[in-house]
């Protein structure tokens, strides 16, 4: 029996081994708190590139608010349809500069209820240039299901050595 | 070959596995989107710049100082 007011970690923390990982999946999350919060360190060894996530392996019916500064500039964009075939929310920008991660944090709020579900995304890439960038997102993903997986995934690399990602629940009363 | 990690809350068991052709396919589709993205957004914050450098450069043709030019934000 979870107890109220708690911050407990779920299943184990995910550090990514020598072969690199496409993705990071959280399954059979149980139902049993209030919020989850996705916290993960990534880089890869390739390029700038996004960082997705999924929920319960979903590919649609996804929309979100992004706003990102680089360093030298702020802006703001709307994904209502994401980008054609891209298959999840962006959840910040992931370098490749040795030993720097791009640190992440993902909440949501809710989500083993019916209700569509929300969630917000503060993402900060660092790196050894002048531009890197921060984003804080407020995606939804328009579905009733709750949450069972949580999946974060390279939109074009694959995650590299020593990243790490950890999920909590959250159980406020 | 590409793997995937999986946490199974359930059991706290952690496996890699292989990603299938499909999942391989769709990482292609993917970073295929990803570049074209960029170049989008890249293409539509230079063209913002572009306009606002030429408005900012029009109001001070008509005698604007550069403080007020700021000040309109």
């Amino acid at each position: 029996m979870a107890t109220a007011n708690t911050f407990v970690q779920i299943g184990s923390t995910v550090t990514v081994g020598s072969g690199g990982a496409a993705s990071i999946e959280f399954t059979s999350i149980p139902a049993t708190y209030t919020d989850l919060i996705v916290k993960a360190s990534i880089r890869n060894a390739t390029g700038l590139d996004h960082m997705l996530l999924q929920f319960n392996s979903a590919t649609t019916n996804y929309t979100e608010i992004i706003m990102r500064g680089s360093g030298s500039a702020a802006t703001s964009y709307v994904l209502s349809t994401l980008i054609p075939s891209t298959n999840g929310l962006e959840s910040g920008y992931v370098g490749s500069d040795t030993n720097i991660f791009t640190n992440c944090e993902i909440y949501v709020p809710n989500y083993a209820g019916s209700n569509y579900k929300s969630a917000s995304i503060d993402a900060v890439q660092e790196a050894n240039s002048s531009t890197a960038y921060m984003v804080l997102n407020a995606p939804l993903w328009s579905s009733t299901a709750a949450i069972t997986t949580v999946t974060l995934l390279g939109q074009t690399y694959n995650f590299a050595q020593y990243s790490t990602a950890s999920l909590y629940g959250i159980l406020k009363y | 070959m590409a793997t995937k990690i999986i946490v199974d809350c359930s059991t706290g068991i952690t496996t890699e596995v292989e990603l299938t052709a499909e999942e391989v396919a769709q990482q292609e589709v993917d970073a295929k989107a990803y570049a074209i993205e960029q170049a989008e957004r890249d293409a539509d914050a230079k063209a913002k710049a572009d306009a606002k450098a030429s408005a900012q450069a029009k109001l001070a043709a008509l005698g604007l100082s550069a403080d007020e030019i700021a000040a309109l934000g």
